[in-house]
């Protein structure tokens, strides 16, 4: 098993005909993800360069192909629209790849959808590795296994799997849910399916400076997760106040959003905080071999 | 984007929030001009975005032209600093403004609740100082209300605000409809911040907004060409406008002040390359996240930002290829090396993921060699820095 994507899933693409679009459904189509089309208005009973078929309409490509996820990459200004089309023709999972939405329409589309899951936006995607990817992250990193990664950020997720492969941990599916403030899918969120995956024994947890999503996770899991081992780590402990590093989300401002306060909840509640990301495998089979001890 | 004072108040007049009477101007002759046609008690502002200005002497008073046009020269001109940003601002323009018989100060506000997703708006009866301070030391006085704009706003939620944060009675029969106005321009501009502190209650009994503070969205910014022209007149951000200048995001550049320079692709990683030079007794001299999937032309104008614009004495540049192709980026380190006129520094390449036999090669063939490992780069950069 694996969390909101398996090996059966059908995937659209939405901008499919677009630079970004088709590169990466290439890449996905590669790795063995069930696309079984795209939308791009306008190129309607097109083929994609893939061979695949476009629709005018997301309710059309439904329609034709019975998919379920959608992967995004629709320019800011049109991405809300795309993830409103997305959930009334029925989408029940939405990976937004955008980068640079407008926060209100973010709050608007997270506000308005209940329901479709929504992954991102400004985010790499999900992938269950050995069966399928939705967005752009590196498939070849990846490795089937039983742990779980939820991480705000995208190529720190890459080093950290990296890390993981490498000390013979796979991953049952990794999550990026992206470094903007306001995001579809939190750390809590996520952490509420893999509570419900048998495949799934372990878990990491990259966050970083800013929110409160880490302090939350913490919450949930003393509450709803006991005797699962799980390490965190979170980046951007040493930023200054008041400026946000990279992600839109990334910014401390006065006392809240500090890395100390997310280090103390995940401490508090036996979750281990690495301070590199190379002490995480290691780190990671203590706490298998050991149990969680909460 | 995070408006001047006057901008904001400016929109706040637009929504019908009371502001105190004002002017804005550029000169000391024109404050003088205006302080002798209009007598009476002003306060003359500096009209700057840093934080700390009345400390810094950026805030003075005058009841006659004289001192007016003394206050108005000793503060344009002025450079204001703090902790946070020590190279500091200078101030261009002056808002004059009638001075205020403060009775209270309160606090209202709205903004983005990352936690739930929903606008909240806020109000305390302590104004006039840090909200975070009021947070810790006083949770109980913030009154929240989280929006749900299936309701949209109405007045009874300004009631409520008002009840339950214990504002002075005086505040009630005015505040409803001034939380209705922030809560308009709110949503009208696509805003992320929307704040008055202090909302002032005169010894005569009006509510005034005495400071303003707007933060616009910049990824929403497009939706409102009018505010082009106020745009233009907001202290540069340098560090901004050398990462545009290089052809990376806004937010994807940042100085400090260490001697290790940093580059790495995806901010999370770059964040925990700063990590990993402070793991390793180092100081970074900068933040870079050179984005995905970067050519090599864009590798080379990073390092030119790099050894250009700050005090780096190492480089360590720390590449996970996932979109981003090894041979490229060591196509566009060898290429600036072998080219570039600018200042050289010793270089710590770390170079994993797609293409990295390529990279590798391209590195080799110019005698150079890759690290392993993240930790093992930083160690390497810190010491060629020291």
């Amino acid at each position: 098993m694996s969390i909101l994507l398996d090996k059966n899933s059908k995937v659209i693409v939405q901008g499919i005909t677009g630079a970004e679009g088709s590169y990466h459904t290439g890449r996905m189509l590669e790795y063995g993800t069930k696309i079984v089309g795209g939308v791009t208005p306008g190129k309607g009973g097109q083929k994609s360069e893939h061979g695949l078929p476009v629709f005018d309409t997301v309710a059309g490509a439904l329609e034709a192909t019975g998919a379920t996820h959608t992967c995004i990459f629709v320019p800011p200004p049109y991405a809300a629209d795309a993830l409103f089309e997305a959930y009334e023709a029925g989408i029940m999972l939405a990976v937004c790849i955008t980068e640079g939405i407008p926060v209100h329409d973010v709050l608007r589309v997270v506000g308005t959808t209940p329901g479709m899951r929504i992954i991102g936006p400004n985010c790499p995607g999900l992938i269950s590795p050995g069966k399928s990817s939705i967005g752009i992250m590196p498939g070849h990193v990846f490795t089937e296994g039983e742990v779980g990664l939820i991480s705000r950020s995208g190529t720190l997720t890459y080093e950290v799997v990296d890390g993981l492969t490498r000390a013979g941990l796979g991953q049952s599916t990794c999550v990026g849910i992206g470094g903007d403030p306001i995001i579809g899918s939190t750390f809590v969120d996520c952490l509420r399916e893999f509570a419900n995956d048998p495949q799934t024994r372990a878990l990491v947890l990259c966050g970083e400076i800013g929110g409160s999503d880490e302090e939350d996770a913490a919450a949930f899991i003393k509450e709803h997760m006991p005797g699962m081992p799980i390490v965190s780590f979170i980046g951007g402990r040493n930023a200054p106040t008041g400026k946000s590093l990279g992600h839109a989300g990334a910014i401390i401002s006065g006392s809240f959003g500090t890395p100390e306060s997310k280090i103390a909840a995940f401490q508090a509640v036996g979750v281990p905080v690495a301070d590199r990301p190379s002490q995480i495998p290691e780190l990671l089979k203590g706490a298998l071999l050991v149990g969680a001890v909460r | 984007m995070n408006l001047l004072e006057y901008q904001g108040k400016e929109l706040f007049k637009r929504a019908g929030i009371p502001v105190p009477r004002s002017a804005h101007f550029h000169t000391a002759d024109e404050v003088a001009e205006f302080v002798s046609q209009n007598p009476g008690a002003w306060v003359i502002k500096a009209q700057v975005l840093i934080g700390g200005r009345g400390k810094a002497g950026g805030i003075k008073f005058a009841e006659n032209a004289e001192q007016a046009r003394d206050a108005a020269s000793k503060i344009l001109g002025m450079t204001i600093a703090n902790r946070q940003n020590p190279r500091g601002e200078v101030v261009r323009s002056l808002l004059v403004e009638e001075k205020l018989a403060i009775a209270k100060e309160a606090y209202c506000a709205i903004t983005v609740d990352r936690a739930t997703k929903t606008p909240v708006l806020m109000a305390s009866p302590h104004g006039g100082m840090d909200i975070e301070e009021v947070a810790e030391h006083h949770p109980d006085s913030i009154a929240k209300h989280f929006a749900q704009t299936s309701i949209g706003y109405s007045p009874f939620i300004g009631r409520e605000l008002a009840f339950s944060s214990g504002l002075d009675p005086g505040y009630r029969k005015t505040f409803p409809a001034i939380a209705g106005g922030i809560y308009d321009l709110f949503f009208d501009y696509g805003a992320k911040l929307v704040e008055i502190n202090p909302l002032v209650l005169t010894n005569d009994g009006r509510v005034i907004a005495s400071d303003a503070k707007v933060e616009l969205d910049d990824d929403a910014l497009y939706k409102h060409p009018e505010l082009k022209k106020w745009q233009a007149e907001l202290p540069l951000d340098e560090d901004e406008e050398l990462a545009v200048k290089a052809g990376l995001g806004i937010r994807n550049f940042r100085r400090f002040d260490g001697t290790v320079g940093t580059m790495a692709n995806g901010a999370g990683l770059a964040m925990a390359t700063m990590d990993a030079v402070i793991n390793a007794d180092g100081k970074y001299a900068n933040f870079l996240d050179v984005g995905g999937g970067a050519d090599a032309q864009r590798v080379r104008n990073c390092y030119e930002l790099i050894v250009n614009n700050t005090g780096a004495r190492s480089l360590f540049i720390n590449i996970f290829g996932g979109i981003t192709r090894c041979d490229e980026v060591a196509k566009g380190i060898v290429d600036a090396l072998q080219t570039t006129t600018s200042r050289k520094v010793p270089l710590v390449i770390r170079l994993t993921g797609t293409n990295e036999e390529l990279g590798r090669k391209i590195l080799a063939d110019a005698g150079m060699t890759p690290v392993e490992t993240m930790d093992d780069g930083a160690q390497e950069a810190v010491r060629l820095a020291a």
